[in-house]
């Protein structure tokens, strides 16, 4: 058999007849807080996987540092728990080298819109077929209470004791604002139905998924979204037939928007104007380029290289 | 100085006296965007071909377009051809070709010109419209009368403009039709080497370029009365002639690299330009990232993923990789890393030659993290060595760095056609289906070892983490596994260091008064001192480096066969003696520093930091000082 130059070998068989549970999914019990948002988003990503039957190894959950950042070690899957701030740059290697892999990033607002924004920004234009979460508790957990670039203007951390200088960053219209973004959505780890309605959305689009989830930290940040939990009308769902739509929250949520995710200039309206929290796709675009497409090349036999190799050596010939 | 109207005394029966050499350095200086380069790069290659040994080396001001005819901005290049391999760049320069006396008064200043060198020199300046110029040129000419140099002027503009309207863009060919007659190169491959270098442009450019060429040539033969001979040698076998750069994209192809991630770096990116032109062919990827960071990230990521991958970068990018170097050796995984260093601290000098970050590359990284650093010494060995880190790096699941530098980067010379093996192609190793229960850092307890697991592989799932961890991958805090993880990682160098062969000594390998350690781009320098030195009778040898993480072994008891040990680096140091510089507060050179460290041996270094590769003639003088028992 003439195999290209570095296979790989021993990979997942194409066809097997496994059949997955959500339980199959799971590894050690999460060391999260109780009450912590991330639990919720965990549990979805798991239900996402047994839904789609996804294999436990050709999954790549890849995070940076922080709370949110663990997990992947609550996954029974491949993971990579990296550096603060560079999950993205991770994920990039990985999906470009194995476009057939199925990669998630989750990042928390400092990895992801502090120490990582580059990554972001640049990661949301290289719009790879992957699912970026964004699992966002406007404050740095791990490190015990510092303002993040999310944390509202005035809120007061061990950072920043007089309270938060500056307005918040707006993660969903920064991210509407870069050239090539192609999936912009936003979630609430307090509506599983929505949150896994989103994640099922981002993970079947095809190229970049940027997801925000609006999370609670029971501990550090714990009246953020009290309010909105209690007051069902202070969310705004954007409601679409080409959007997202989660089932059975409609008797809940009451406060719909209609919105057609393909109009890029409403999407950034929406995103900027504060006056609501609203959850659902603000943007989607599945023609724009994918860069592991843009990238994929005819593989080489050893034989091929070492001719084309010598033939690039004739050029120095003396 | 004898200053020479050629041009003007054009004699129909001149002599010419010839002389045969073995060793001889040519430089070409203009202003920025000339094309000296050009022309010293096709008259290096005609040379090569012609079997001299060939050594080239760019001379590159910091700014794309400095202003014109400041001896600051000299652009150009220097050619040290030699009737034996030319290993290095030599010392000052015999023949020069100078397009302005600014650019001239530029090297004349850097003391890069031998005292009795014949210059020839464009004379348009000296009857130049313009008063100021005119006052430039002979205050110039004063300057440069208190050498003994031959100056020979020649009126480069007005030939030129017989063939082209642009003498800027075509007095480089006529210099090298000057060169080529001068040292009496083979004409119509010189026309080759021209239709070469210009075929993705007109052919009417080449046309042009030949007229110049010929234009050159003949004006030379009526004119001049002094030609060099530099004897061929009869090739050994087949050889191909690049830059360090080159063979370094040429050599990641060979290992079977198929991804490379790097962010532009001077003097770096040559390399990401080579690839870029051909990696793709291979079905490699060449990804610019968004920043150094990034570069990294990707690199790992997809080693991670089972690619055989690189990074590239210069000290300032390496710096900023230093965290995910860090995850790397914890995580245990491959990563290739290329450092072509320049000259530092901060942005230094980001075209010139130091070797200042073989600290930074060991030891650089927060924590323990033990991993392999390496050099290449030479051209040639640019390019093995990609496959040999490539290797190591899977072996060992560790971080290799590669440090070459702006000397290799930018040298060009001739070196053996390697012989190429479909084997280097090879996947990572070991990729046996993983059985049930298997840790991903199964260690073997004697040596560290482990397999690694590759994401698609079933019953490898298992997150791997930047935290202190145990076999299992699993986040581990207490004491036993602390010390047994550091403990692992650690082994694998020592592990690797019993595969290694002691330096071998250029000189006398019984021992004698002075033994000089390199390492990297100056071995051919430092052997060339080292030869001269032991004709003048001076009992000294040298040895050369390629390991220096882990060391190689037999360091200690090589050291003990000489009364004194000095290393020879381009970094800085201090001298002893100096205001405030003791014995016990100097500052030693980088390689110094561990080998004192390593071999409790008083080992002393001569180090110097003057933007440009170490003479062998300084050497040479530094060896005389150092010699025990001698002045210094």
């Amino acid at each position: 058999m003439i195999m290209p130059s570095c296979s790989l070998l021993h990979l997942a068989d194409e066809d097997d007849d496994r059949v997955f549970e959500m339980g199959d999914y799971e590894g050690p019990i999460a060391r999260w807080c109780s009450g912590c948002g991330d639990h919720s988003v965990l549990t979805a990503a798991q239900r996402l996987m047994a839904d789609k039957q996804l294999k436990p190894e050709t999954t790549v959950f890849v995070s940076g540092i922080g709370c949110s950042s663990r997990f992947p070690h609550y996954m029974n899957t491949y993971g990579f728990h990296g550096i603060h701030g560079r999950a993205l740059p991770v994920a990039t290697g990985v999906k470009l080298s194995r476009p057939e892999l199925d990669v998630f990033a989750v990042m928390g607002d400092g990895d992801c819109v502090s120490i990582g924004a580059g990554h972001w920004i640049h990661a949301t234009r290289y719009n790879l077929d992957m699912v970026a979460l964004l699992l966002d508790n406007n404050i740095y957990g791990l490190t015990k209470k510092q303002t993040s670039p999310t944390t509202p203007q005035g809120y007061k951390s061990n950072t920043q004791p007089r309270g938060s200088y500056l307005p918040p960053m707006n993660p969903l219209e920064a991210t509407l604002g870069v050239t090539n973004a192609s999936f912009v959505a936003q979630t609430a780890e307090w509506i599983p139905a929505h949150l896994f309605a989103t994640l099922k959305a981002a993970y079947e689009h095809r190229g970049l998924a940027f997801v925000r989830v609006l999370q609670r930290c029971p501990h550090f940040m714990p009246d953020l979204f009290t309010d909105a939990v209690k007051t069902p009308d202070m969310i705004e769902i954007l409601d679409h037939p080409e959007g997202i739509r989660a089932a059975g929250i409609e008797k809940i949520y009451k406060n719909t928007t209609r919105h057609d995710p393909a109009d890029l200039n409403r999407a950034r309206e929406l995103a900027e104007d504060m006056s609501a929290i609203r959850l659902g796709l603000f943007f989607r675009d599945e023609s724009r380029p994918r860069y592991e497409e843009t990238r994929a090349l005819q593989k080489r036999t050893a034989r091929e290289k070492m001719d084309l190799l010598n033939e690039d050596f004739d050029r120095y010939a003396v | 100085m004898k200053l020479e109207t050629a041009g003007a005394s054009a004699l129909a029966e001149k002599e010419v006296s010839v002389h045969t050499v073995s060793d001889i350095s040519v430089e070409v200086v203009s202003d920025s965007g000339e094309g000296a380069q050009k022309c010293g790069t096709i008259f290096g290659s005609v040379s090569a071909k012609m079997g001299n040994g060939v050594w080239t080396v760019e001379i590159i001001p910091a700014e794309v377009e400095p202003p014109p005819r400041n001896p600051a901005g000299a652009s150009g290049i220097r050619i040290r051809l030699g009737d034996k391999e030319v290993t290095n760049w030599g010392d000052e320069s015999n023949v020069i070709v100078a397009f302005n006396e600014q650019a001239l008064l530029g090297r004349h200043d850097l003391n890069a010109l031998a005292d009795d060198a014949v210059i020839l020199l464009e004379n348009m300046w000296a009857t130049h419209p313009d008063p100021a110029v005119r006052k430039e040129w002979e205050d110039a000419m004063e300057r440069l009368s208190h050498r003994s140099y031959r100056i020979i002027e020649v009126p480069m503009e007005e030939q030129c403009l017989t063939v082209v309207d642009n003498a800027r863009k075509g007095k480089n060919m006529f210099a090298l039709g000057l060169l080529t007659w001068l040292f009496d190169r083979d004409l119509e491959r010189t026309k080759e080497q021209i239709a070469f270098a210009f075929r993705t442009k007109k052919p009417i450019i080449t046309e042009n370029n030949i007229k110049l060429l010929e234009l050159g040539y003949s004006w030379a033969e009526e004119n001049l009365d002094v030609r060099y001979v530099v004897p061929g040698m009869a090739a050994a076998g087949p050889m191909v002639v690049m830059n360090g750069n080159e063979a370094i994209a040429l050599g990641a192809v060979a290992a079977g690299l198929d991804l490379a991630a790097m962010y532009p770096i001077t003097p770096a990116t040559s390399v990401s330009h080579k690839l870029g032109e051909i990696f793709e062919k291979y079905g490699g990827v060449l990804h610019q990232a968004e920043d150094e960071i990034a570069a990294a990230g990707v690199a790992i990521g997809a080693s991670y993923a089972g690619k055989c991958t690189f990074t590239i970068t210069s000290g300032p990018g390496m710096a900023l990789k230093t965290e995910f170097l860090g995850l790397a050796v914890m995580t245990e995984i491959p990563l290739v890393l290329v450092n072509v260093q320049r000259g530092g601290p901060s942005t230094g000098l980001p075209t010139k030659v130091e070797q200042s970050d073989l600290l930074a590359a060991t030891y650089g990284q927060p924590g323990d993290a033990p991993h392999v650093v390496m050099a290449p010494a030479t051209i040639g060995e640019c390019f093995d060595i990609m496959t040999t880190a490539r290797r190591i790096a899977e072996a060992l699941r560790t971080v290799v760095i590669v440090l070459s530098d702006a000397n290799l980067a930018t040298g060009v010379a001739p070196f053996p056609r390697p012989e190429l093996s479909p084997e280097w192609q090879a996947g990572p190793p070991d990729q046996r289906p993983i059985p049930a229960g298997a840790k991903p850092y199964d260690w073997d307890p004697e040596t560290g070892l482990s397999r690694r697991f590759i994401p698609g592989q079933a019953g490898g799932e298992h997150t791997l983490t930047g935290l202190a961890h145990d076999e299992r991958s699993k986040v581990a805090y207490d004491s036993d596994t602390v010390q047994r993880s550091m403990t692992m990682r650690s082994r694998k160098l020592a592990v690797f260091q019993s595969t290694l062969l002691p330096p071998e000594i250029n000189g006398d390998p019984e021992g004698g008064d002075l033994l000089i350690v390199g390492w990297g781009s100056t071995k051919g320098a430092i052997e060339e001192a080292v030869g001269r030195a032991r004709k003048e009778g001076l009992s000294v040898s040298s040895t050369h480096l390629t390991f220096l993480s882990p060391l190689q072994p037999g360091l200690k008891e090589i050291f003990g066969r000489f009364e004194k040990v000095m290393t020879v680096e381009i970094n800085y140091s201090d001298i002893v003696g100096d205001p405030y510089i003791t014995p016990e507060n100097r500052r030693y050179g980088q390689l110094a520093m561990m080998l004192r460290a390593q071999t409790l041996v008083d080992v002393d270094c001569w180090t110097r930091v003057l933007g440009e590769p170490l003479r062998p003639g300084k050497i040479l003088q530094a060896i005389r000082q150092h010699m025990p028992g001698g002045e210094a």
